[in-house]
């Protein structure tokens, strides 16, 4: 028996209107809620081994020894491997840099690093056997900010680095720098008449995706290795996991699963190598599926950042300069911080008209976890901090907020700090308009049911602290901007394969990508689309896998856009072909064909005053068009290492938010009673997938304001909260009403006028909900998530 | 591991004896999460889950004897009126999936500072009746928390019941978590009104090494209800002196920092949630005497 | 040790069962009903919820060896449930009880049923078929638990407020949706209880 419960071809009939612009239902959705779906936790094999990670515990040391022996011995251990095990000279991965071990060489450089796997017949053997693996560690002294990681004789990270970034960067302990320099922000701060300036601390937050790091490895006669695992890109991965097994990469073939949520967790690898060795040195399938303890350490999380912001600001009302200083944490390895270093930078203005900057951003290396991908990076912590000052500077002239960020609102045709121009819609001020006119809701809706307070809709909840007492009301504004897709020269592309074909008189497509479906609802869309472009009812979505190429990352608010795009252009492709082989065939017996734009309809094709000419069975015969095609974005270009300049960036997404909040102010605690949004989304697609895309955003970005924060000891650098019992995520009781206002200008550069809009609504959340307790409780609350300690300075 | 079945109380007894080290899992809502992250590896499970007493309750003329396994589901709904302090705590417990395994006797038996039941139970006063093959005895709850994580239970002791006054006044139950619904305790407190006897009493969640009473502040609060006439004349109890029982359940704490929250907060939420439930007791309170009167 | 117990209606036997296993490991890897989900093996997301002797519980908070002789419904036989309860008292959803006005009017999402979805047609609870509808389903993980907490919801409660499905449901976590079309799930299957009780005479 082979393996059960494999990913599956989704085939979806629709009606007439189940094409782009319909709210079509998921074509996955009946397996989803029948708990028939596969996710790559459930992957089972006969005769499957468990395997299992041993972790540092602790976060900077010399691996002295490791002694396997005991571990070996174990009944039921198949195998113990360590970094002398690596099969090849290539022992390390990474996204950009490649600075990772595999399993930890010599020394480990934050808490949590895997160092040994083990194979065995269950679960508890492999753990009881992992404990059974001796190490001895020397313990390293720490670096765990700024200061500690550039100080005099600071303990290097990465002692010999030799990537692209450490030529210019002022400390080997600095990833990646990036400054961004126009006009003259000194001259231009001596026409401000208020300078308003401040320093924010953004904490580590976890994607918190529910469905843990998991696959299964299944090792192939022809001495390859067949991966089921969930992931945000299966061809990165494949690049990276391919030398380290010493495989060709037609011989490591991976197929997602079923992917429970992702949010930039799954864009690095975690299991996948690990499994693979594990099943190539045994000859036996691997299964790993991490718990929620070991994913906090198997993934990397957002950067917390601080940073150090200046406007000024003219009595009128115009800003004139920003000064600012964005130093992210990177943690142990590089993971995507590069690019957080680049988005924080170029978008630390925000969605803001100022000619006269003066930013800087750096990543440092540290002994804290790695940080890396989480929806909206970079440009979440900026937004955080420039959307304070925003109201700061609003304060100190006087103005109303919404207002003041209206006459200073960036539009179509506003040049960015990086000199890039924006060449598409920029509704800033329009937005902001539109959450500003939304109704309030109800004052006191504690009291609505009956005489006694309901505490469900209080701060506190169920733990019954207030029924009114203390409570006070908020309301606080934010906008945001985000760029799509992969930024900054990135060859940025996606694949698609599109079949077409009549099966039992049916015309029927078939859309085979790349692209990790993680919840987001690509699959859905490209049905949609396929019905749209070929004018069919029946689409089968067949599984994401290695057979077709790159869909690229599912990240970036990038992929309705970009492998949306590709299946749109091959559809394109197919039915000029199909056209082609209509015309050769049929052309001679009416003029249409060579005169009238032609569509294809309903197993029809019909020029487009609906006069049918041919039936498609007719053209053909049993036959099937069938292509695969790569779809690009316009190029963009790397930004100046001194200056920032360069056209840099592909799309620009836009959300702004209203929140209300009530604030207990003895107990510190808050209910967020309603979170608006209005979004240009450019185009929807899919209008239900829209919403639930920017309610979800929403709610991490509250999740962030007010609870979640990955807590390091910054004695140790040890994680002290690995769990859901201590890393709190908003339950359906913290998550207000979410009315969202979708607004639809088209860029005309992108496939159907379409906008990301996957992040978008993560960057605002969290400072509106931060500016809605500022203006319940007075406080200034510089640092996210607000903790009760905060909000009654204790 | 061995999981051992005992289908009888009397069974359960005889293997605690045999096997000490034996430990208990009821609703498994603290001992399933050690196991699955290996945080324990107990040589004997003893599954309580057979045993059909424990999960019954009787409500007497003067006390209720509540089974240790009775899920706090059935506490929330049954036992509101009886035990309303515990029902209001049992309602803050984690999440409804757990309130319908959880029962007291693992809150009484992990012996955590932050198990949600124990000011509850303080306030209320009450026994818990644990008992071995050497016998039962009934150990008073203000004697049951002796260190951190430990009660004054011997090790082949199992816990078979509380048995609690029913309420002859007004209690109340408040908890500090920083999400509004499933979370730990940041800190806790019960405050019940005993008019017969005259008393109040207090607990105190996961502001201390174990589960305490505020017993200046009970002292404090109970002389000037009586000193004052507040008993009998039901008026509005002064800010003064709400304000002075706050500030003694604050002093009662001795809690530390943690990832939950600070030692500073604990103290000052503490002290808030006295002084809430202190009005919303005394409230309530007085209404019941004010529709006593009217009768 | 082995341990045998009843399964969405079946009778299920598991040997060699490790005695730390829990009831979520036993149904996912040795009886092949992976549709409970492990998100955090602690109690705190809601993913693996079962309905134990009809009372929803967290399965990997249940030693394996205490659901000996037991009954346990998954989100697997949760169509098969909901179809009994339908024989039993006619009414599918759990929620024909009725449906405030209010309720009903408060939805606003639009249901596009019967999509032809993938292959045959499946029948569906009524709950799991509002999910699709309503947009409820984004990454799915947390969908099982979900739905078995709503429906159970929705049999004791047939026209619950919004505060009750919030209250409800706060045990399960979600991390894609943002929890609002989740409400309007559980607000549309009520609905539709309240209309097809309507439409019995009931």
């Amino acid at each position: 028996m082979g393996v059960t419960r494999t990913p599956t071809d989704l085939t979806q009939g629709g009606r007439t209107g189940a094409g782009i612009g319909a709210s079509t239902l998921r074509p996955d959705g009946t397996l989803k809620v029948t708990g028939e779906f596969a996710y790559s936790s459930d992957m089972w094999h006969e005769d499957m081994l468990w395997g299992f990670t041993l972790r540092s515990t602790t976060a900077h040391a010399e691996i002295r020894s490791i002694d396997t022996s005991e571990a070996l011995a174990t009944s039921g251990v198949y195998a113990v491997l360590t970094y002398d095990d690596l099969p090849t000279d290539v022992k390390n991965y990474g996204l950009e840099i490649q600075d990772t071990p595999v399993l930890a060489h010599g020394k480990v450089r934050h808490h949590g690093e895997p160092v040994a796997i083990v194979a065995a017949d269950h679960p508890e053997t492999a753990r009881r056997a992992a404990a059974k693996i001796k190490i001895d560690y020397a313990e390293l002294p720490v670096v765990t900010d700024e200061a500690s990681a550039t100080a005099e004789g600071a303990p290097l990270v990465h002692e010999m680095r030799d990537d692209h970034h450490a030529g210019h960067v002022p400390h080997p302990n600095i990833v990646h720098r990036q400054p961004i320099v126009r006009g003259n922000a000194d001259e231009a701060a001596k026409r401000a008449d208020v300078i308003v300036s401040g320093e924010y601390v953004f904490g580590m937050q976890d994607q918190a995706f529910l469905g843990p790091e998991s696959g299964l490895a299944v090792p192939a006669d022809d001495g390859g290795v067949d991966l089921y695992v969930a992931t945000q890109w299966l061809h990165s991965d494949l690049r990276q996991i391919a030398p380290v097994l010493g495989l060709p990469e037609d011989k490591v073939r991976m197929t997602l699963s079923g992917v429970g949520g992702a949010f930039g967790g799954r864009e690095d690898l975690s299991m996948q190598i690990h499994a693979c060795l594990l099943a190539l040195r045994t000859g036996k399938p691997v299964k790993i599926v991490y718990n929620r303890f070991e994913s906090f350490f198997g993934h990397v999380h957002r950067h917390p950042a601080k940073l150090w912001y200046e406007h000024g600001a003219t009595r009128d009302g115009k800003l004139t300069h920003l000064k600012c200083r964005i130093v992210l944490d990177g943690g142990a390895y590089a993971s995507a911080s590069p690019a957080v270093v680049g988005n924080a930078s170029s978008l630390a203005v925000g969605p803001y008209v100022v000619d006269d900057v003066d930013i800087e951003a750096i990543a440092l290396y540290s002994n804290n976890p790695p940080c890396g991908a989480m929806r909206g990076f970079g440009a979440v912590q900026a937004c955080f901090a420039y959307e304070a000052q925003m109201d700061k500077v609003a304060k100190e002239l006087g103005l109303d907020p919404v207002e003041f960020r209206q006459l200073n609102a960036m539009e179509e045709g506003t040049i960015m700090p990086t000199g890039q121009p924006v060449e598409s819609p920029a509704p800033v001020a329009e937005l902001l308009r539109r959450i500003k006119a939304m109704p309030l809701p109800p004052e006191q809706q504690w009291l609505a049911a009956g005489e006694r307070a309901d505490v469900r809709a209080l701060p506190g909840g169920l733990s019954n602290t207030t029924h009114g007492e203390g409570v006070v009301r908020g309301v606080g504004y934010a906008v945001g901007i985000k760029n799509v897709g992969f930024s900054e020269g990135f060859d940025d592309y996606s694949t698609a394969r599109v079949r077409m074909e009549v099966v039992g008189g049916e015309p029927v497509a078939t859309v085979h990508t790349a692209m990790a479906e993680v919840g987001q609802g690509g699959v859905t869309v490209h049905a949609q689309i396929a019905r749209t472009e070929l004018g069919v009812q029946q689409v089968t979505i067949q599984p994401a896998d290695t057979r077709v190429g790159s869909a690229g990352s599912t990240s970036a608010s990038r992929q309705t856009y970009m492998t949306g795009g590709a299946v749109k252009n091959t559809c394109e492709a197919v039915r000029e072909k199909v056209l082609e082989i209509g015309r050769g065939k049929f052309g001679t017996y009416h003029p249409a064909w060579a005169t009238a734009e032609l569509l294809l309809e309903n197993g029809k094709v019909v020029t487009d005053g609906g006069e049918v000419l041919a039936d498609l069975a007719d053209v053909l015969e049993g036959g099937a068009v069938d292509l695969e095609l790569e779809f690009r974005h316009k190029p963009t270009e790397a930004f100046d290492l001194r200056t920032g300049q360069g056209n840099g960036h592909v799309q620009y997404s836009f959300a702004a938010h209203r929140a209300v909040v009530e604030v207990d102010t003895e107990l510190g605690l808050v209910k967020v009673v309603e979170l608006a949004v209005a979004q240009d989304v450019g185009k929807a697609l899919n209008p239900l997938s829209v919403v639930g895309q920017i309610q979800g955003g929403t709610t991490q970005g509250l999740g962030v304001a007010v609870m979640e924060e990955i807590i390091v000891d910054p004695k140790t650098a040890k994680v002290r909260n690995p769990s859901f019992t201590d890393y709190l995520i908003p339950t359906i009781l913290d998550t207000p009403t979410i009315p969202v206002d979708v607004l639809e200008l088209a860029d005309e550069a992108a496939p159907y006028g379409l906008r990301g809009i996957g992040e978008a609504p993560t960057l605002s959340s969290t400072p509106a909900v931060l500016a809605a307790i500022r203006n319940a409780t007075g406080l200034e609350l510089n640092k996210t998530p607000v903790r009760p300690e905060h909000l009654t300075g204790t | 591991m061995d999981f051992l079945r005992p289908a009888s109380w009397e069974e359960a007894l005889a293997a605690k004896a045999e096997h000490p080290t034996a430990v208990p899992i009821a609703g498994g809502t603290d001992v399933m999460v050690e196991i699955n992250f290996d945080h324990r590896r107990p040589a004997y499970l003893l599954d309580l889950n057979r045993i059909g007493d424990l999960s019954e309750w009787e409500v007497g003329e003067k006390t209720v004897r509540l089974g240790a396994s009775v899920p706090y589901t059935l506490i929330m709904e049954n036992l509101r009126t009886e035990l309303p302090g515990l029902a209001l705590a049992s309602h803050t417990v984690a999440s409804p999936q757990i309130r319908n395994r959880g029962g007291v006797g693992g809150n009484l038996g992990t012996a955590s500072p932050a198990g949600d039941a124990h000011p509850a139970l303080l306030a209320s006063g009450g026994e818990v009746e644990v008992e071995s093959v050497r016998g039962r005895r009934m150990i008073p709850i203000d004697a049951f928390y002796v260190g951190v994580k430990r009660n004054a239970m011997e090790q082949d002791e199992l816990i078979r019941s509380v048995h609690l006054p029913k309420a002859d006044g007004p209690q109340q139950f408040s908890k500090v978590g920083t999400r509004n619904a499933m979370v730990i305790a940041v800190c806790a407190f019960g405050l019940a009104l005993h008019p017969e006897t005259r008393t109040v009493r207090t607990g105190i969640g996961s502001a201390a090494p174990t589960p305490v009473r505020a017993r200046a502040a009970e002292d404090f609060l109970a002389a000037a209800l009586d000193e004052g006439g507040f008993w009998e004349s039901g008026k509005t109890v002064p800010p003064s002196v709400a304000k002075q029982f706050a500030q003694l359940a604050s002093g009662a704490c001795n809690p530390i920092d943690d990832v939950r929250g600070s030692a500073k907060y604990r103290r000052h939420a503490v002290g808030i949630m006295a002084r809430r439930t202190l009005g919303w007791t005394w409230e309530s309170y007085r209404g019941q005497e004010r529709s006593a009167s009217c009768a | 040790m082995r341990v045998n117990f009843t399964v969405n209606g079946r009778k299920q036997e598991a040997d060699d069962v490790w005695e730390g296993e829990s009831l979520l490991y036993v149904l996912r890897e040795r009886m092949g009903l992976p549709g409970s989900k492990n998100a955090c093996e602690q109690g705190e997301c809601g993913s693996c919820t079962v309905r134990l002797d009809d009372v929803p519980v967290c399965s990997c908070l249940v030693a394996a060896g205490q659901a000996e002789g037991r009954e346990v419904v998954t989100v697997e036989g949760l169509a098969d449930f909901a179809k009994q309860r339908a024989g039993q008292s006619g009414c599918a959803s759990g929620a024909c009880g009725g449906t405030t006005v209010d309720a009903a009017k408060r939805w606003q999402a639009k249901p596009q049923s019967a999509d032809g979805q993938t292959g045959e047609q499946v029948e569906l609870a009524p709950i799991q078929q509002a999910f699709i509808d309503a947009g409820a389903v984004q990454c799915g993980f947390c969908t099982p638990g979900l739905l078995v907490a709503a429906d159970e919801l929705l049999e004791r409660n047939g026209s619950p407020s919004d505060a009750d499905i919030r209250e409800a449901l706060s045990g399960n976590l979600c991390r894609c949706t943002g929890y609002e079309k989740i409400l309007d799930a559980v607000r549309l299957a009520a609905a539709r209880g309240e209309n097809s009780a309507a439409g019995q005479g009931a």
